[in-house]
Parts: C-alpha cells; structure tokens; sequence
C-alpha cells in the first residue's frame, strides 16, 4: 500500500468504527424503550413509585414551567402588538399569542425546561446507582430494575408533561393578556375573544399530542443514559451532559416532524 | 503444619451428574473475556450442599466477575453455569429473576440503597413480595439482631459506618433464607476489629443455617480464621477449632491468570507444592 494512501484508509476505517457504533446505540436505544413500553403491560406495577415519580418531576416543575408559560405569553404579545400595531391590526393579539403558545411554544419550552431539570436528574440518579453497583444489586434480589426504575419514569413524565403543557398553555395566554391590557392598553375581552375564535380542533391536537412524544424521549433518553453509564463519577456527570443535549435535540427535531405531520393531517383551509 | 481433621462424605466435585441435581451451583468450562484479555478461561467447579468454597487470588484476577457469573448478573462467553440444577448461561432476565431471589449477594462495597432506610433495605425482597408491614419489621428486626444492628432500623445508609453498611448487606441477603449466599470481599476495606465481627458472621450464617456459600477475598488472614474456627451458640461467638482442625465443608479455590489454579481443602492447599501457591500462602 502507498503511503499516500494511508490517511485515507485510517479515515475510513475510523468512518465505520463510528457509524457502526452508532448504529449500536441507535438499536441498544430502540430496544430500551420497546422493553420500556412492554413492561407497562406486565405484572409487577410500581403505582406508587409512579405517583412517587410524577410528584417529583410534575409538582417539582409547576414553578419553572408557570414563570416560563407567563413570560413567554407577555413577550409575545409586547412584540406581536407593536408589529401588528403599523397595520392596524392590534385587536389579533389574543390570536397570534394563543396560536404560538398552543401549537409551538407551550409543548416546546415546557418540554426544554423539563428536560433540562428531569432529564438530567434521571440520568445522574440512575447513574450514580450503577456505578455503586446499586442496580446490580436490585437484580441480584431479583428486582428488574427496569420494571421497578424506568417504566415508572416513562409513565410519569409522559402524564405530567402533559398536564404541564396545559399549564404553560394558560399561563401563556394569561400572560399575554397581562401585557395586552396592562401595557399595550387593549381591550382583554377583544384579547380573549380573539384568542379563543382563532383556535381550531387541529391546533389542540397538534398542541397536546407533542407533549407526550417529549415526555416519552425525555424519561427513556434520561433513563437510558442512566442505566447506560460507566467510568465512575465521571460517568456520571458526562451522562447527565448527554440526556440534556440529546433529549433537548430530539425535542426540537420530533417538534418539527410532528408538525410536518399534522400540517399533512389536518391541512390548513 | 496442622492435622487435618475426618473428611466428611460428600458427592464427587466432577461428577457431571451433581451438577443438576443437587449441586447449588456448577461451573463447567465458563470463560469469559473482555476485549482482547480472557479474564476467566474454562473454569470448572461444583459447589456441594452446606459447602463454603473461599475463593482467594491477587487483584484483578476475576474473582467478582465470577461471583457475578454465578447469579447471572454477568453471560459468559462460552461454557454453562447451573444454579440450582438449573442451566442460567442463556437464560432470558425474567427467569433468572426468580432464581435470583434464592441466592443472597453481598456486595463488595455493601451497595445499599442510599434512598432508603435500613428497614427497607434489609425488607426488599418482602416488600417486593407485597408481604404486611408488620410481618416485615418482625423480620428485619430478626436479620438485624442476627448482624448485631437492630438500633440501626430506622436510620439511612449515608449515616453508617463501612462496618455497619457491610452488615446491613448482610442482614439484607440472609433475611429471606436464601440457598446459596455470595460475598464477594466482605471485609475489604475494614480495619482488623470490623474485619473479626464480619469474619465472625459469616461462620455464624454457615455454622447456623448451614447455607451454601462462596465467600471472595484476598486476605489469607480471614480465609484461614474461616476454616480454624466453629460458631459456639452458647457464647454467641466464634471460638478456634481444635489445634490442628479446619472446617470439612470450608474448601478453597485460587483464581491465577484467568485459570483455577487450586480447587481442594486446606490441607491439601498447605501441601500443595504449586510455587505460585507457597509464594501466595507464604
């Protein structure tokens, strides 16, 4: 072989070591989730780690996912009136605030803030229980870890995420009316009136079917790099790093595809 | 050098047939490898009933990633493993489950769950089991005795020393009666009085209950005080054998370069002419 030759052959080589590996992950990721799933169907149940669960990662996040909803409302509407304000079209406000939140934004950011709390915190707890052996421990008393440790997660963050949605919906739509009566001086039953008449059946739907989807890759991606750590400490905290960058990614590109798809569904008339 | 005392009848150690019946445990010809290095290569040894097997080897020799391969935490490569009777090299995780839940583990740095309280730690399996919670406190309060802790119910792992979390694993794996019970380096890390109590329970688990055993570690020290001494009930403590006496059903086992360099008693261990072995015991 030339000499010439040999970086490109390194490179190669190098290419496939890496899409290969991925690819790993991509099936070793497909068949967590699928066992994810089946285990909701299979004895035992942990209810109570459930409700345990959605405490935490529900009623932990109603604070951040409120002040996000509110203020992500009111910037909306400061920026839409004084837009809509050089055609005279102050009075669709409450339209053009409630049709961001409810499609895009509420589903989006409250994913994001969820994700950037849960997340994280699932992959640096079930991190930390791998590396001190905690996991291996709970099979070898005959525990399946993934029954008793995931599954309870998927459920939970899948519901609360959700009913946080609805939230981040409200109080986007309450916040927008904050700053469209308050500072723009506009009338809030013209706002309110015009919010609600703007909203179509496929808007709900393509608002409330996101959140699930988010819900689903936040708890299995937080979860699967969780179970999925090695090297000690440091493992731990490169996996906690990852489930927010992967997760937070996924949730942007799904948005976009589930769009895609209820633009398709449910088209525009 | 010591006398040995009466060997005790019991089945052949090769006898493939013991490997299904009554044999707790079998390994024949597991190997297993971790990238290019061969960690275990054709092991091969059966456990017989009320049998403790103490298996000694330098560091990083595999004796964990045996204890491991014996309840299935970890599949070999290649060879078959039979916990009780039962063939667990390829057995799918759910089985292997409620197989799991007839053997005890202790975990070299105890593993316990910092979540929880003592009380659940040690009541797992009978929480698992949905069992009441008075049957359980009466339960744990007895495992907890049986490791001298019952002050310790309530409190948090995070709060107790690496004595007492060694203990609580212990109490954890016994609660339920198990069939077979693996340490895996029990004392590593304790000074030498932690080291005695530990060494001290576990004669009083295979003296008392009678329980098959394997028991990892690297300390000839507490090897030799398991098989020099006898659990007297009326002290409550562990007294030394008669001079000369070791334990007829405390074998070894020497783990060397993936190989089991030695599977026999004590005495044929102290007579072994292997240097490696003299170097080791010296």
């Amino acid at each position: 072989m030339k000499a010439s030759h040999m970086p490109r052959v390194l490179l190669t080589e190098n290419f496939d070591k890496t899409v290969r590996r991925w690819l790993m992950t991509v099936q070793d990721y497909a068949l967590f989730c699928a066992q994810a799933v089946t285990n909701v169907f299979r004895s035992p149940h942990y209810w109570s780690d459930i409700f345990t669960q959605s405490d935490l990662i529900g009623v932990g996040s109603v604070p951040i996912v409120v002040l996000t909803g509110f203020f992500t409302g009111g910037v909306l509407a400061l920026q839409s009136a004084a837009s809509l304000a050089q055609f005279g079209a102050q009075a669709y406000t409450g339209r053009f605030v409630s049709l961001s939140m409810i499609r895009e934004l509420a589903p989006v950011l409250t994913g994001l803030m969820v994700s950037g709390r849960n997340a994280s915190g699932m992959a640096s707890e079930l991190g930390s229980m791998v590396v001190t052996e905690q996991i291996d421990a709970m099979r070898a008393l005959g525990t399946d870890p993934m029954k008793k440790l995931v599954t309870p997660r998927m459920i939970s963050t899948v519901v609360v995420l959700f009913l946080l949605t609805v939230v981040a919906d409200t109080l986007g739509t309450a916040g927008g009316a904050s700053v469209a009566v308050f500072i723009s001086h506009l009338d809030g039953a013209q706002y309110f009136s015009s919010a609600y008449q703007a909203l179509v059946f496929s808007d709900i739907i393509q608002g409330l079917t996101k959140p699930l989807v988010f819900g689903f890759i936040i708890a299995t991606i937080g979860c699967y790099k969780g179970m999925r750590t090695t090297g000690g400490t440091q493992g731990v905290g490169r996996s906690t790093t990852q489930a927010v960058v992967i997760s937070s990614v996924l949730i942007i590109f799904s948005d976009f595809l589930i769009s895609r798809v209820m633009l398709w569904l449910f088209p525009p008339l | 050098m010591p006398q040995a005392t009466d060997p005790v009848p019991l089945p052949a150690v090769n006898d493939p047939a013991a490997c299904v019946s009554d044999s707790p445990l079998c390994f024949r010809s597991v190997s297993l490898s971790f990238g290019p290095r061969t960690l275990l290569d054709a092991i091969s040894f059966t456990l017989r009933p009320g049998e403790t097997r103490i298996l000694l080897g330098l560091a990083g020799m595999g004796k964990s990633t045996l204890l491991k391969l014996a309840n299935g935490l970890i599949r070999p490569d290649s060879g078959e493993i039979f916990l009780f009777g039962q063939p667990i090299a390829s057995m799918p995780e759910p089985a292997l489950l409620d197989l799991r839940r007839r053997t005890g583990m202790v975990f070299q740095e105890s593993a316990l769950f910092d979540s929880l309280t003592v009380r659940d730690n040690v009541g797992w399996q009978l929480i698992e089991r949905g069992i009441s919670g008075e049957t359980i406190d009466r339960r744990v309060h007895r495992a907890l005795s049986f490791v001298d802790l019952d002050h310790a119910f309530s409190l948090f792992p995070p709060s107790l020393s690496g004595g007492m979390r060694r203990r609580v694993s212990i109490a954890r794996a016994i609660i339920d009666k198990p069939d077979l019970i693996l340490y895996d380096s029990p004392t590593g890390g304790l000074d030498p009085v932690t080291s005695h109590t530990i060494n001290q329970l576990v004669v009083k688990e295979r003296d008392v209950y009678k329980t098959p055993a394997i028991l990892v570690t690297h300390r000839l020290q507490d090897a030799f005080t398991m098989v020099t001494h006898r659990f007297d009930h009326d002290t409550n403590a562990m007294v030394p054998l008669p001079q000369g006496s070791f334990d007829p059903l405390t074998r070894f086992m020497v783990l060397h370069n993936g190989h089991l360099l030695f599977d026999g008693s004590t005495e044929e261990l102290l007579s072994s002419d292997d240097p490696f072995l003299q170097d080791f015991l010296a």
